[in-house]
């Protein structure tokens, strides 16, 4: 199988590891990630107004694209994919900012917001299916007990990402559970970490940071999963002293091509 | 009293997509809102301080620079009323202004720490600067 792959700026520069395991395991699982051609910077979060429009083309010309190739999308990132799918749900049902956008990209055919956009974990579930993965298992991950963190992007705005039930999602944990550890549910896995504001008040970043990390310790997870950089940012500097991994490492591990990927 | 901002308030209302008249003021936007403690208006009070036309406070405010856009607000209000769009659109109406973006390139420098990705970077400059 064979998708489109928009890897986004912090892939490539401080999340690379994020990046590098994403690669190994679609391999490991027969799925090609075809990297789209000059790829702009998605700018991280999604501007909800609608007379907004050219800080949302880079995202409709990787959209686009996929279109062109006729793949899906498939993002690692949980803020890359939180603006391409948003941008692609305002092309679909705003006309007024649909057809904006179209004079703007000045290209032959219009762009009708007809990709379909995934999330990696979403490929795993819907493309790949958990039950595959779990055959393709050489390492168990057992005995340990994880805790999913999901935090804002993934999931919010429901009406559009459509990943899983906000509050209550188990994308992350059927995922873990099929790599043979143990999921950790607790309070806070989608409560914000701080995000970008991080820049201009780390200690409020710091104060959201620590309660999730001290939530997910208190239900005895021994790590946290994230597929988010500045997640992974945030509680690692902020929080408690528990591990944070990228969802995409313990993927790796379990499907025996960790070691392969390091020396790669 | 406030002056007269109805245009302000329409275009407002016409960006953001909200309609103010639909809350029923039950205050669990703010209720959830990670930023509530840092904030000087909070969600709710955008909500009906926009319904009433009361823009100039909120401009000034630094409540439009704590939004996290985490969507909590939006997903969790039981009449779809949405207030992080109204935040957006009133700061909108403020870092549009010549002069008033609220980070500029020279600011990034002493905000770096080691290992900040990209993405803080990026997503800071998109939502406080034009």
């Amino acid at each position: 199988m064979k998708v489109s792959y928009f890897p986004g700026c912090t892939l490539k520069t401080k999340a690379k590891d994020l990046d590098m395991y994403a690669h190994k395991c679609a391999e490991a699982l027969g799925v090609s990630l075809e990297e789209i051609d000059n790829w702009q910077c998605c700018g991280g979060v999604f501007n909800t107004a609608r007379n907004e429009v050219a800080n949302k083309l880079s995202s409709v010309r990787a959209l686009k694209f996929a279109k062109s190739k006729e793949q899906p999308l498939v993002s690692v990132c949980s803020a890359c994919h939180n603006v391409l799918k948003q941008t692609n749900h305002a092309m679909q049902t705003d006309s007024a900012f649909a057809s904006k956008v179209n004079l703007y990209m000045a290209e032959e055919t219009n762009y009708d917001g007809s990709t379909e956009v995934y999330h990696y974990l979403e490929m795993l579930r819907d493309l790949v299916g958990f039950d595959a993965i779990k055959e393709k298992v050489v390492n168990p991950l057992k005995g340990k007990r994880i805790a999913a963190y999901y935090g804002c992007l993934l999931l919010r705005p429901n009406s559009v990402m459509q990943m899983d039930d906000p509050e209550n999602p188990q994308i992350f944990e059927d995922l873990i559970r099929a790599l043979g550890a143990e999921p950790v549910i607790y309070a806070m896995r989608n409560e914000c970490c701080g995000g970008y504001v991080t820049m201009e008040n780390p200690e409020f970043a710091s104060k959201k940071s620590k309660a999730i990390t001290d939530n997910a310790s208190s239900f005895g997870a021994d790590m946290i999963v994230t597929a988010c950089p500045l997640c992974k940012y945030n509680l690692e500097k902020n929080g408690n002293s528990i591990p944070v991994v990228y969802f995409t490492e313990l993927l790796a591990e379990a499907l025996g091509v960790k070691e392969d990927a390091q020396n790669a | 009293m406030h002056k007269d901002n109805t245009k302000l308030t329409e275009e407002i209302i016409r960006a953001s997509g909200v309609n103010p008249k639909k809350c029923m003021k039950c205050g669990k936007c703010s209720a959830t809102c990670p930023a509530y403690d840092e904030m000087e208006y909070h969600p709710h009070q955008f909500v009906y301080m926009v319904e009433s036309g009361d823009i100039e406070p909120l401009m000034n405010s630094k409540s439009l620079y704590m939004c996290l856009s985490c969507f909590a607000c939006i997903d969790r209000c039981p009449r779809g009323v949405e207030p992080a769009k109204l935040v957006e659109a009133v700061r909108l109406s403020v870092i549009r202004q010549q002069g008033k973006n609220h980070m500029t390139a020279d600011d990034v420098p002493a905000k770096l720490s080691e290992d900040l990705p990209q993405q803080a970077i990026v997503s800071a400059f998109r939502k406080y600067t034009k």
